[in-house]
């Protein structure tokens, strides 16, 4: 091939449009439609008794309210439960709009449609709700006590209970594991609530001509938003389309499906027979969309005079806030994933997952595993000083080592399937991100501390994406997969992949991502999945194409397709380019045809003498046309992983703190692109330290979100980020031709375990709940 | 988020703005900047029926530099005034005010009147000693001392149917010097606490008169005279300010701050004020 | 008691006139009476700077800016950065960088960013931080900003 397009750097081919102002993002589309909003319960958890809306209905531009009555069954029944798992045995999700009881500030209990936003607004502000206030179930323990419940019928407030157990090859529990063990510790380990907080908010915007109908969604699914708007709608799927314009970032939060918002706005649009759209403000982005990450964690280890982890026992209590339309994935895979690059000796995890009246919890960019990272280096930490001996030392001892894989964990993953790593070098990991850092010439120094955090994160789950190939008569590829966008580059990547595994400049390729129109089926962009899935899926579509453009190709020019090879868009013999046929021609004598449209097609044509007239223009099992289809379906995710340590300086007085260094060695496999890689790499870390140091969702007793707003939740700017250092190691993976693993959420994990691990470095003090503010440093100092 | 809907008026001189306003009474509230006033309005927590816009009220747009201080009209920006460099302590705490992009459409005096506990212009304005213009239609205006002015949060001595058209910042005795620290969560973000400090020293260089304004602790700036107890600063701040907790930060955390912040503060004008006495000296 | 205002805005070097209510906020005027949907909405608090355009050439937030009270001004928004030649240094630097991920919060940092190096040809990382200190960005964590800042400097220089 004569450019290698995968692994190159190659500039973005989404940034033109997105630089000049020419993105279309969701609140660009639809300029004449009628704009929605919602009246949203100011109480965590009242009664509705009585809903007043004739003061609205003076309002200039008002076109309609609508309250649950108004509502088909449907759609006003509760909205799906979108991951079942046999532990979770009181999943409870919302209605779209409330029917009797509110359970959240936020959630939604009348719609408004008005002839723009403002009057929207207007409306909303003028229609009375009576609630009867209940009181409210606030904070983990409250909610673990059950001496209120925030769904009536879910006794003690727990939706769901999963023991997960791994004896030692000793065939030990861990709880024997750990009372034989020399040493023992045992501790908590609390994080709070952040959350994605994308800055485009979530929005929906609905066509219906009467027969088709079209939605436009913030989504990072939509292919599953079209399945559940068709079903909720009563719709024939075919007559359903859902789009995923540009979209400006997800982070987890848009994978959520089919929002209150996504059935409404569709729903009303059809029976308004006009256009509708609701773009979602900030306000109502921090109360009514998802939130992650609040949980409490007990831990009980056993461990050798070397560090080794013999037994872990560890419980997790998982606030779930008012709904569970994700399922239990989080504290799935923070049990799962809790576990790192070690081999722990024998290991038990329990998680509660219990109701509270705040916003629901859904996967945030690391899902789970950031938690679950904390623990497990927090835990490593502990062994290591309780040792007197250098943590990276205690690390070293329990990593799996190269010759191990794959390595069998014992345990099921969020994916349903056994967790087994792929492949890695965690030693040679270690060795590097000590080497970047200056780990074992670092000078320790008061209010000066080093810390690390490792990591390994299944990635690429399953279960299927797929990928379409046209090459058209113009000699232009045109690509599309169904899984959607959110900033990652996939228009770039998948181009690469297309180009590489094609033969073409990559100027002829286009990529069309998050459009049913193109691509009917796929799961979505989650999970640190899309290269790997449709990444593979697009070069195995490739192939096909390739396979046929060859075999076409080879008839034409008379020779044997395996001595034929493409180079710059050109079918030619290996080693002869003189004899050559552009992939253009090559789609057009794929398509007999008996209509010309220009000069080159009537080459197609019948009496143009290309077609041997004993056989049929199209043979049998070929079709018209140099398409193909692909899908990859992997047998189990991939395991990406990496580590980072990181220098931060505290104040003496102020206890401020202050990151001077942050280094992040990295593993995904093959590199598609590397400057994009890095970029993830880059924006998680920022995300990470967001977490680590600034951003918390605070509650109140009365559930009342207390700093729901940009002045309060504390997004960092570029003052608060340092600049991270990055190194790659690439271990292939095995289980994909492409030998790639996930990169997206690979930064944000161990940022809150490599932070802590520094600030107790620097002070001495136990650094065991995150996030960590200055005035949560001065009070430790206090204490200690 | 949008603003509710209000009756925009857009006066072209002083005396249009002062009847309008009069006529509009409680029901009005001035635009200046808006970098205040309109997220309120966004939040739907202020829905005033009347908007009196007073961006074309060039006369207000002034920075006037004199023997005695700076006078700011109600329509210069941060930025403006900042770029004029008048005033030492003015320009120090105009670099903590948000960040450039506000700073370029913010007023100094529309800071003033929206009386934020958190914000470094009352603070500037308290520790000087100096004094907010107030105008009405038919009656002289009255000027009020910062003392006096700021009210409690987010409340001033402004009255309905009122204009702040200026305040005036005294201008600093000779070898005195001045400083402003202050912590925030983020750069840029309203201070946990803050100190602005003002050190006047005598003909022997030692320090005459050292005087406090802190911000975050208390309901308006908390002002402390240490004469020329200069070195008690931090206690002297933590025996008298009462901050509140909050999300960001506990009270005991807010009072420790404040105590540093002090000392920090008092310390940094002390060197100017010695730099400052030599430059004066040599001059 | 909305009466509704005509204004004159000069967008992007052409004189654009709408019929607007006193409280139409400018980003609102800019993206759904004059169909510039470049400039993006991310708080309406004033707190990310997406909304972020150029007022007489000084970054100011649209969102808290009423469309009225800039009547007759001169505005640029991201669609009128780019010159006849394509597009500005500034824009060039970012692809060339990989300063934008998602690129909903790109057209506020083009827009100070452009500002930022009129005011200062040759910042220097400190002052770069400092002067997009105003715009969040949850994609990128900002280091590529901040090189794209530089970068943008260079080429600058070198037009210049």
């Amino acid at each position: 091939m004569s450019t290698r397009l995968f692994g190159e750097a190659v500039p973005r081919r989404e940034d033109p449009r997105l630089l000049t102002g020419q993105g279309r993002y969701l609140d660009d589309l639809g300029p004449g439609a009628l704009a929605a909003a919602f009246v949203r319960s100011p109480h965590a958890h009242a009664r509705i008794r009585d809903i007043d809306v004739s003061a609205a209905l003076d309002v200039e531009g008002l076109v309609a309210v609508y309250t649950w009555e108004d509502l088909p069954e449907r759609v006003g029944r509760p909205l799906p439960l979108l991951i079942p798992h046999p532990a979770l045995t009181h999943g409870r999700t919302a209605r779209p709009l409330a029917r009797d009881v509110v359970r959240h500030v936020g959630e939604p209990v009348v719609m408004v449609v008005a002839a723009d936003r403002y009057l929207a607004e207007d409306a909303c502000a003028l229609i009375e709700v009576d609630y009867e206030v209940l009181e409210p179930v606030a904070g983990l323990e409250e909610a673990a006590r059950g001496a209120r419940l925030v769904h009536d019928d879910v006794p003690g407030n727990v939706g769901a209970h999963l023991v997960q157990e791994v004896p030692s090859a000793a065939g030990r529990s861990a709880g024997e594991a750990i009372d034989a063990a020399p040493h023992t510790l045992s501790f908590r380990l609390d994080i709070e609530r952040s959350a994605s907080m994308p800055l485009e908010g979530r929005g929906v915007y609905a066509r219906w001509d009467g027969a088709d109908l079209r939605v436009y969604s913030s989504t990072q699914t939509s292919t599953s938003v079209r399945m559940a708007v068709a079903a909720a709608l009563e719709l024939p799927l075919p007559r359903v389309e859902v789009i995923a314009p540009d979209v400006g970032g997800g982070f987890g939060v848009k994978i959520v499906h089919p929002w209150p918002e996504e059935l409404l706005v569709p729903w009303a649009a059809m029976l308004l027979g006009r256009e509708v759209k609701w773009a979602e403000d900030r306000r109502e982005h921090f109360v009514a969309a998802a939130h992650e990450r609040g949980q409490v964690h007990r831990v009980r280890v056993g461990f050798d005079d070397d560090g080794r982890v013999l037994g872990l026992d560890v419980s997790i209590l998982h606030d779930h806030g008012a709904y569970t339309p994700y399922g239990i994935i989080v504290p799935i895979v923070t049990s799962t994933q809790l576990l790192g690059p070690y081999k722990i000796g024998a290991y038990r995890v329990e998680f509660t997952a219990v109701y509270t009246n705040t916003v629901q919890v859904t996967p945030y960019r690391g899902a789970g595993r950031p938690q679950g990272v904390f623990c497990m280096e927090r835990t490593m930490d502990k062994i290591a000083r309780h040792l007197g001996k250098d943590r990276t030392e205690v690390r070293a001892a329990n990593l799996i080592q190269p010759d191990e894989f794959p390595y069998d964990q014992g345990m099921t993953f969020q994916d349903g399937r056994p967790l087994v790593y792929d492949s890695g070098d965690y030693p040679e990991m270690l060795r590097l991100v000590k080497e970047l850092i200056g780990w074992d010439s670092f000078e320790r120094a008061p209010g000066r501390g080093i810390g690390i955090g490792c990591y390994v994160e299944g990635t690429g789950v399953g279960p299927y994406e797929g990928g379409h190939v046209q090459i058209t008569s113009d000699g232009r590829v045109h690509v599309s997969t169904g899984l959607t966008s959110q900033g990652q580059g996939h228009e770039t990547v998948f181009a690469q992949i297309a180009a590489t595994e094609l033969g073409v400049p990559i100027e002829r390729v286009s990529v069309v991502t998050g459009d049913t129109r193109r691509f009917g089926y796929a799961v979505g962009t989650f999970a640190s999945r899309a290269a790997v899935m449709s990444g593979n899926a697009i070069a195995l579509a490739c192939a096909e194409v390739r396979r046929k453009a060859l075999r076409v190709a080879a008839a034409a020019l008379e020779a044997d397709p395996a001595d034929l090879t493409v180079t710059d868009g050109l079918v030619h013999v290996v080693g002869a380019p003189s004899a050559s046929i552009p992939l253009g021609t090559v789609a057009v004598l794929a398509n007999p045809l008996r209509y010309a449209f220009d000069e080159e097609t009537a080459r197609a044509t019948q009496f143009a003498g290309v077609a041997a007239p004993d056989r049929p223009p199209v043979a049998p099992g070929e079709e018209p046309g140099l398409e193909g289809r692909g899908y990859y379906s992997p047998i189990r995710s991939t395991f990406a992983a990496g580590m980072h340590a990181a220098v931060v300086e505290t104040d003496p007085e102020t206890a401020e703190i202050k990151i001077v260094r942050y280094a992040v060695v990295h593993d995904c496999g093959r590199l598609i692109n590397p400057m994009i890689v890095e970029g993830q790499i880059h924006g998680g870390v920022a995300q990470g330290i967001g977490g680590a140091l600034y951003e918390r969702m605070a509650y109140d007793a009365d559930g009342q979100l207390l700093n729901a707003s940009f002045m309060d939740f504390l997004m960092p700017y570029a003052t608060e980020i340092p600049a991270v250092e990055t190194g790659h190691l690439e271990t292939p993976s095995p289980l994909n031709p492409l030998g790639i693993k996930g990169a997206g959420e690979a930064g944000v994990i161990p940022v809150s375990a490599v932070i802590a691990s520094a600030v107790e470095d620097a002070e001495g003090v136990n650094i065991d709940r995150m996030p960590l503010s200055p005035s949560d440093l001065f009070h430790l100092r206090e204490g200690a | 988020m949008k603003p509710p809907p209000f009756s925009h008026h857009a006066p072209r001189d002083l005396g249009e703005a002062l009847e309008v306003l009069a006529g509009a009474g409680p029901r009005g509230k001035v635009l200046a900047g808006g970098q205040s006033l309109i997220p309120m309005l966004n939040m739907r927590l202020a829905a005033p029926e009347h908007v009196i816009d007073i961006n074309r009220l060039e006369e207000l747009d002034t920075v006037e530099a004199g023997p005695d201080g700076v006078t700011v009209g109600a329509l210069a920006r941060h930025a403006r005034v900042a770029r004029a460099g008048v005033h030492p302590l003015l320009g120090q705490a105009l670099r903590l005010v948000a960040h450039p992009v506000i700073r370029n459409r913010g007023t100094v005096v529309g800071s003033l009147v929206h009386a934020d506990p958190a914000a470094e212009l009352p603070a500037a304005l308290a520790v000087l000693g100096g004094s907010v213009r107030l105008a009405r239609a038919g009656a002289a205006p009255r000027d009020v001392a910062a003392a006096e002015f700021f009210t409690g949060p987010m409340e001033s001595a402004l009255r309905p149917g009122e204009l702040a058209v200026s305040a005036r910042f005294p201008a600093l005795p000779p070898r005195t010097g001045t400083a402003f620290t202050e912590v925030s969560r983020r750069h840029g973000d309203y201070a946990l606490a803050g100190v602005c400090a003002v050190v006047t020293l005598d003909d022997d260089l030692r320090v005459a008169s050292a005087r406090l304004a802190c911000i975050g602790v208390g309901p308006v700036p908390l002002v402390v005279d240490l004469g020329a107890d200069w070195k008690r600063a931090a206690d002297a701040v933590r025996e008298r300010a009462e901050p509140d907790g909050d999300v960001h930060a506990t009270a005991a955390y807010r009072l420790h701050l404040a105590g540093v912040l002090a000392r920090r503060a008092v310390e940094q004008a002390v060197e100017r004020a010695i730099g400052r006495a030599a430059r004066e000296a040599a001059a | 008691m909305t009466a509704e205002h005509e204004i004159t805005l000069v967008v992007n070097g052409a004189a654009r006139r709408a019929r607007v209510p006193g409280r139409r906020l400018l980003s609102d005027c800019l993206r759904h009476d004059l169909g510039l949907t470049g400039t993006h909405v991310g708080c309406e608090h004033g707190v990310c700077g997406c909304c972020t355009v150029l007022l007489d050439g000084e970054p100011v937030r649209s969102c808290l800016t009423l469309a009225v009270t800039v009547d007759g001004r001169e505005i640029t928004t991201v669609e009128g950065l780019a010159g006849p030649g394509g597009l500005s240094p500034v824009q060039r630097a970012f692809a060339e960088c990989h300063a934008l991920q998602c690129g909903f919060c790109t057209p506020g940092f083009l827009c100070t960013v452009t500002a930022l190096l009129r005011e200062r040809p040759a910042p220097t990382d400190e002052e770069i931080r400092e002067g997009i200190s105003g715009n969040l960005c949850r994609c990128t964590g900002y280091q590529n900003i901040v090189k794209a800042v530089h970068r943008a400097a260079e080429l600058l220089a070198e037009e210049s």
